[in-house]
């Protein structure tokens, strides 16, 4: 091969494998710059599971938490409120809780809870994110933003601009009166031990 | 000759409202450099790519950082801790501040060498020049951002040097820090500066330089002009076009950088205390004093020289003086011979002891001034200037009166400074100095009358090899 | 096993000459070296107990994360929280201590520094020297005076352990050596190796990045090299049109 007629093959195998090796650091690159963006150690530390005591929450009443700095409700349904609630197709878009992420497989039932009295909810209305408010008064959450109705399970009541029933966190009950939101049930039984 | 761009579909679109293909062409395919780049033409490129890492690093340091006087150590803290990988890039920022050094240090060196301030390139210098300011400053305000003691007591000294300006001193100095002392203030608006108003000069600088420099066409080690030949088309007969040719093997320097860069940041991020200074991990405490302060080592040549002229005013003149020369290098050395490859042995010399005794300045700089370091510090900051001097004296053959002359009116200056400073105790090191001194500048001045040393070779028409 | 070779042999040959202007004491400080080896996980888990045992009663490590620590030393978070964390600390903060800076000035005369760091702008030397050269002074407060910081208020707490020392002075008053008086809990040997580990454990405390960052370099180096030679070649064939 003479000089002046470039071998074209080695040139293009060459500069495809620079420029393969290339991207590739470059892209690797990238790799610590947007990880640094997801939650810091300390970010996740401050994200660990809530304890709180629920000895002293009155029936009908709702008490808010924070963990992983999102509103959690904690409410103690009366008889009433958990009469209220029903899993009547034509008033509810999910009325079996069959869409999986909206809560932890121990919640698919039909008060979407652990105990039927305490409802923990995530306090994050589903379709933009607003605080709905606690209507105990007409059993239900009503989101103010575009108007939302889920009922005291946090179904998402047919006709609302929500698509889908408020979330429940993961939570268990350490005992009959602590509740730890972030952690589910069985999950930590070895630390105990 | 440029043919009508052929593109169709979106670049074709994009292209008939902006031209990025006539950009390309201008100024990578069809932009012509001389073939005969050496080692000493990678620190261009490779500057260019610090400053690009330093910006993408820096904005993702600026989403952990907060310019707090109170958080400001601790968030330092939390990115070398708890930030995922923040610790690599806090190190790549820092490794890349002195990286940026070494590279430009390196690049300046190199329009010495081969003469690429003089004309038709003294634009391009003095944006050079101002980008090297800039890039003191952007440093400077960075390292006050750890608030460490280093950072602290640092920007104290170097703050109080405009405290030594005549008249409105006292009151700059309260200005720029916003408060009586280093503080809050200070850290913010060193902040703001720093990631926002510093980065853009040092932006629109790059963009002129570049510019200047791809209207006249690169120098080369020869120092030969590779548009005075050009073939039947108008393109360069030494040049070749800067892709693919500069860019594979600007690659190759790329990669030997990289290997360099990722050796300091993953085994050795402090060097030793010099890229990051061990009391900089003790936060910033105005109560003391930490016991030595050092400036970050690409400072201390010029420290040095602030500290060798023990009144500060005139230290911090001298220190000024010193980088303000270089703006007039252009008009400084008017020797037409621009590449080292021709230029007489004297020359040689003279940037052989320039080199040296800068490093040697830059060496005194980190120490903790002794009689002998001082002294030696005033010597090499002499001898700095008469560098310039003796460029000068070279820019063209001198007759025996000028020459004389020229010695008797360096000497003079050099010893008058030193008849008001002798006392009975250091009039040993003073004459010894002021013996070797002028031993340097009488060679250099005087045996070009009597000897052969001055001569300069020939230049040639074309680049070589 | 290459790699560790290699990663050993870039260490040594970037080991900087690192002078810490407040270790620099001369004299007879100098001789004590701390052994350095961060990769021995067994030093650094005892270092932490240790830490925890002797030093955490007044030094904070504020910035060390309880779970970063126990990730790092392959330290299981339940045994973790049974023995190194104390009282209601949850396993995601940092080692603050509990003892109010104002309660220290009346005890010590001093606040008890933050160790988190100390590695970092002292060196590990000086850690080192510090815990070996306290010697029985009576001119103290403590009865405890040490070289490596002289008139230091903090009190020998490692006495028991090492047990008291005397130290040796030339005509000039110069201290040329020190001296076990009295015989400790533990020997010479076993002494120095606990205040290895003390030492090792602070200098990784100081950066914990630092058990990631010899590793993860290797492999980037060799990924940059392979770039590097295939860079050369590109560049080479290229060039081959230029005469």
């Amino acid at each position: 091969m003479s000089s002046d007629n470039p071998d074209n093959g080695r040139r293009k195998f060459l500069t495809g494998s620079l420029s393969l090796v290339g991207g590739t650091g470059a892209a690797a690159t990238l790799w610590p710059f947007l990880s640094s963006m997801a939650p810091s150690a300390k970010a996740k530390a401050a994200g660990a599971p809530v304890k709180v005591d629920i000895s002293n929450l009155k029936e009908g009443e709702k008490i808010d938490l924070i963990w992983r700095k999102k509103p959690i409700w904690v409410v103690k349904r009366t008889k009433d409120m958990l009469d209220s609630i029903n899993t009547n197709e034509t008033k509810h878009k999910d009325p079996m809780s069959d869409n999986t992420d909206q809560q932890p497989d121990f919640a698919k039932n039909k008060f979407r809870s652990l105990k039927p009295e305490i409802l923990v909810l995530e306090g994050v209305c589903t379709h933009l994110g607003c605080n709905p408010a606690y209507k105990p008064g007409e059993n239900k959450f009503f989101c103010a933003c575009h108007g939302s109705n889920f009922d005291l399970a946090g179904k998402v009541a047919n006709g609302s601009p929500a698509g889908a029933n408020l979330k429940v966190p993961p939570y268990r009950f350490e005992d009959e009166n602590t509740l730890i939101v972030g952690e589910l049930p069985g999950s930590n039984e070895t630390k105990k031990g | 000759m440029s043919e009508k761009n052929q593109a169709t579909g979106v670049i074709g679109w994009i292209d008939e409202r902006l031209p990025i293909l006539s950009f390309i062409k201008d100024h990578l395919t069809h932009y012509y450099a001389p073939k005969n780049f050496n080692f000493w033409y990678f620190f261009g490129s490779l500057a260019f790519l610090i400053l690009f890492l330093q910006i993408f690093t820096g904005i993702f340091l600026a989403m952990h950082y907060k310019p707090d006087a109170k958080l400001a150590f601790d968030s330092v803290e939390f990115i070398m801790r708890d930030v995922n990988l923040g610790w690599l890039i806090r190190y790549m920022h820092s490794t890349g501040a002195s990286a940026f050094f070494v590279v430009v240090y390196l690049h300046m060196f190199r329009a010495l060498m081969y003469g690429s301030f003089k004309k038709p390139r003294e634009l391009i210098w003095l944006f050079g020049v101002f980008i090297y300011l800039a890039l003191m400053a952007e440093a400077f305000m960075g390292y006050l951002l750890p608030w460490g003691q280093m950072s602290y007591w640092g920007a104290q000294v170097i703050i109080n040097l405009f405290t030594t300006i005549p008249f409105i001193g006292p009151e700059l100095g309260v200005w720029i820090r916003g408060d009586f002392a280093i503080s809050d203030p200070t850290l913010t608006r060193f902040f703001a500066l720093h990631i926002v108003a510093v980065p853009m000069v040092i932006l629109l600088l790059v963009i002129l330089h570049l510019s200047a420099l791809h209207t006249v066409g690169s120098n080369n080690p020869d120092g030969v002009e590779i548009k005075k030949h050009k073939d039947e088309n108008g393109i360069p007969l030494d040049g070749v076009p800067f892709h693919p040719y500069y860019t594979v093997k600007d690659f190759v320097g790329i990669g030997v950088f990289l290997f360099l860069f990722a050796l300091t940041v993953f085994f050795v991020p402090e060097m030793g205390g010099y890229f990051l200074e061990h009391a900089n991990f003790i936060p910033a405490n105005p109560l003391v004093t930490p016991e030595h302060i050092a400036p970050v080592w690409y400072f201390t040549p010029f420290y040095s020289i602030l500290r060798a002229i023990p009144d500060p005013a005139y230290g911090a003149l001298a220190m000024a003086l010193s980088i303000v020369v270089l703006f007039f290098l252009p008009w400084i050395d008017k020797n037409p011979i621009k590449s080292i490859r021709y230029r007489s042995s004297l020359f040689k010399i003279n940037l052989f002891v320039f080199v040296i005794g800068f490093l040697i300045l830059g060496w005194l700089g980190v120490k903790a001034p002794t009689p002998l370091y001082s002294a030696l510090a005033l010597r090499f900051s002499e001898m700095y200037f008469i560098f310039f001097a003796l460029l000068y004296f070279y820019s063209t053959s001198r007759s025996n009166f000028f020459s004389y002359l020229f010695t008797g009116i360096l000497l003079s200056l050099i010893t008058i400074y030193d008849i008001t400073r002798i006392t009975s105790e250091n009039y040993l090191t003073v004459l010894i100095g002021l013996v070797l001194v002028s031993i340097f500048v009488i060679f250099m001045t005087i045996t070009p009358l009597y000897t052969r040393l001055n001569t300069e070779k020939q230049v040639p028409d074309r680049v070589t090899g | 096993m290459i790699k560790n070779i290699i990663i050993s042999l870039l260490i040594i040959l970037t080991l900087s000459n690192v002078s810490y202007s407040a270790a620099k004491k001369g004299g007879i400080v100098d001789n004590y070296k701390a052994i350095n080896n961060i990769n021995n996980k067994a030093s650094l888990q005892r270092g932490a107990k240790y830490f925890m045992n002797y030093c955490s009663g007044c030094h904070s490590l504020k910035y060390m994360r309880m779970s970063t620590l126990a990730e790092d030393l392959d330290i299981e978070e339940t045994v973790f929280a049974k023995n190194l964390i104390f009282a209601d600390k949850k396993i995601g903060e940092t080692m603050t201590i509990a003892m109010k800076e104002s309660d220290a000035l009346i005890w010590f005369n001093a606040a008890p520094p933050d160790l988190s760091l100390t590695a970092r702008s002292k060196g590990a030397d000086y850690i080192y020297a510090k815990l070996n050269t306290y010697y029985e002074d009576d001119n103290t407060a403590t009865g405890f005076n040490n070289l490596a910081l002289p008139n230091t208020s903090m009190p020998n707490i490692l006495a028991g352990l090492q047990g008291g020392q005397k130290v040796i002075l030339d005509s000039n008053n110069t201290p040329i050596a020190l001296e076990v008086k009295s015989k400790g809990t533990y020997d010479e040997n076993e002494f120095k190796q606990m205040t290895n580990d003390i030492t090792n454990f602070l200098v990784y405390v100081s950066e914990p990045a630092k058990l990631k960052r010899y590793s993860i370099g290797f492999w980037v180096l060799l990924f940059i090299f392979i770039f590097t030679i295939i860079a050369y070649y590109t560049k080479k064939e290229f060039w081959k049109d230029i005469h």
